[in-house]
């Protein structure tokens, strides 16, 4: 599902994010990514979203070079994947419905299918029944778990998650994880980055570990053997 | 993408846009009001030079010739040069003024009737009254005619007095001119306008579009609501400054009826007409759209999604 090839990423000021990363992640895996601040998790991530490009190797998502993808397939790359963030990045006027079906707009799905799909959605994670309120009015657990519907939403093979229990306290941390961990049951290739090991521990999933945009840990991965050794 | 979803996503931007601009009332109806006033000029200006040709157009059209005889030349052969006259293309009608009916006339209308008493002799010559056809009231056809009276040895003058028709003609021709510089001058003031309008709101929506983009969102799909919100603007904008013009056509109209009555005219003072409205709906509409497309293909593009 994802290859990163001697993938290095210097960023316009002179910082190298990544330096010669090589990993693999397969089809339905659930990854953990961990490190310190600075280690690079982001931007792997946000290299896996085409928020940036690396500066030098390959990265491979779903069969496409990212690399060399023309810009006017970035969109559709995107709808490809579902994300998740820290901060959740919900629309703050818009109620949770329309948060939800967001995807499935800008993809174009006809308004039935999107009700349906979104009301789905917000049943996965136990949120059927609040898509008129705000997400103001919702706790930091529930904006989570809207965010996590609205990556999930348009059924990606792909979900990333960038902190995804950055400020949640250790039970919605748990809660949200499991949750995660749903979607892989089903097929679903999540790429989770956190710097909260004790959450990774509880899971027993494939780790890579970055120290600063190298990889220290976790790129052996025994389904895909050979891939990183023979380079 | 179906028909009926594609349509849905459009009336759902265009119900967005609308919502956005009613949830700020005041911001959204001092721009229209500034857009209105900017269409509203060239509109009344059009509408100026369309009332001033037409209260004119009689005027204008009224090219007279009048051919004066020597004192010594007999009333019967100026009526026998009148026949001939008549048969000559590019002439539409020849009248007789003898200097009789010229003398009475005089007499009538000028006020010195007991000092004319006083005259042993008529001084006024026969004259005929030349008006050409419509044809004939080119400049080059009115040489051609003067000439033609002038080579009469019975004729002592040939006045023509096109000067104020020709004037006047100038006078609207620089008013048009003057409406197609104002009116291409204060379209790109609405361009501007707009376009900055929504450069605004796009900075004011930044962390919306990160998402959208974020998501997949494509730039036509990012840029959709600010289409519209522009267009909505230069509709409005549009539909305002068609009042105002009607308005103030409509205060105006008494004041110039009486004026026009002063001058023995039925005029009547014409507002804006349905093929007027119908330009300024779509030159609204049109403005509104390109100026939101520019600031939108500009602004957005610079706008790409954090992670």
């Amino acid at each position: 599902m994802i290859t990163f090839d001697h993938v290095t990423k210097r960023y316009p000021n002179g910082r190298e994010a990544l330096s010669g990363l090589t990993f693999r992640i397969g089809t339905g895996e659930m990854v953990f990514l961990t490190g310190r601040s600075g280690a690079g998790k982001s931007t792997v991530l946000k290299l896996i979203a085409l928020i940036e490009r690396p500066t030098r190797g390959t990265v491979i998502v779903a069969g496409r070079n990212l690399g060399s993808l023309p810009a006017r397939q970035v969109a559709a790359h995107r709808r490809s994947i579902g994300v998740v963030f820290q901060d959740h990045r919900l629309l703050a006027d818009r109620p949770v419905y329309d948060n939800v079906a967001l995807p499935l707009m800008v993809s174009g799905s006809p308004l039935k299918e999107t009700d349906k799909r979104v009301r789905a959605a917000l049943d996965q994670v136990g949120l059927l029944g609040k898509e008129r309120m705000l997400p103001v009015e919702l706790s930091v657990g529930e904006q989570q778990r809207v965010g996590i519907a609205r990556a999930v939403v348009s059924k990606p093979s792909l979900l990333i998650c960038d902190e995804p229990t950055g400020n949640l306290d250790p039970d919605l941390a748990v809660e949200v994880m499991r949750l995660l961990k749903r979607f892989q049951d089903v097929g679903v290739t999540v790429v989770v980055a956190t710097h909260d090991v004790h959450v990774v521990q509880g899971f027993g999933q494939r780790t890579l570990v970055l120290e600063q945009g190298r990889l220290t840990s976790g790129a052996q991965d025994e389904s895909l053997p050979s891939m990183v050794a023979s380079r | 993408m179906g028909i009926a979803a594609y349509g849905a996503r459009h009336a759902q931007a265009f119900l967005g846009s609308l919502g956005r601009l009613a949830r700020s009332p005041v911001a959204t109806a001092l721009t229209v009001f500034v857009i209105a006033l900017a269409l509203a000029l060239p509109l009344g200006l059009k509408l100026l030079v369309a009332n001033v040709t037409a209260a004119t157009g009689g005027f204008a059209g009224a090219v007279n010739m009048s051919v004066y005889f020597k004192p010594e030349v007999p009333l019967e052969r100026v009526r026998l040069l009148a026949r001939n006259a008549r048969e000559r293309t590019g002439v539409a009608a020849v009248s007789v003024i003898s200097s009789a009916d010229a003398l009475a006339e005089f007499r009538k209308y000028s006020g010195f009737g007991a000092a004319l008493q006083a005259l042993i002799d008529n001084p006024l010559p026969n004259v005929l009254d030349v008006q050409p056809t419509a044809e004939g009231r080119s400049p080059e056809a009115i040489a051609t005619l003067e000439r033609y009276f002038q080579a009469w040895p019975e004729v002592d003058l040939v006045q023509v007095d096109t000067a104020w028709v020709e004037r006047l003609d100038a006078i609207l021709d620089v008013l048009e001119h003057l409406l197609a510089v104002t009116a291409a001058l204060l379209a790109a003031g609405v361009l501007a306008m707009i376009g900055n309008t929504v450069r605004l709101e796009i900075q004011n929506r930044r962390a919306e579009i990160e998402v959208v983009k974020l998501v997949g969102g494509s730039n036509a799909f990012v840029r959709r609501p600010f289409l519209y919100t522009g267009m909505l603007y230069g509709l409005a904008g549009a539909v305002l400054a068609w009042c105002l013009v009607a308005l103030a056509a409509a205060v105006i109209a008494g004041p110039v009826a009486t004026l026009a009555r002063l001058y023995g005219s039925h005029y009547v003072l014409a507002g804006p007409a349905l093929d007027d409205a119908l330009w300024l709906l779509g030159g609204g509409v049109l403005l509104g759209w390109l100026g939101a497309w520019i600031s939108a293909a500009r602004h957005l593009r610079r706008i790409e999604p954090r992670a």
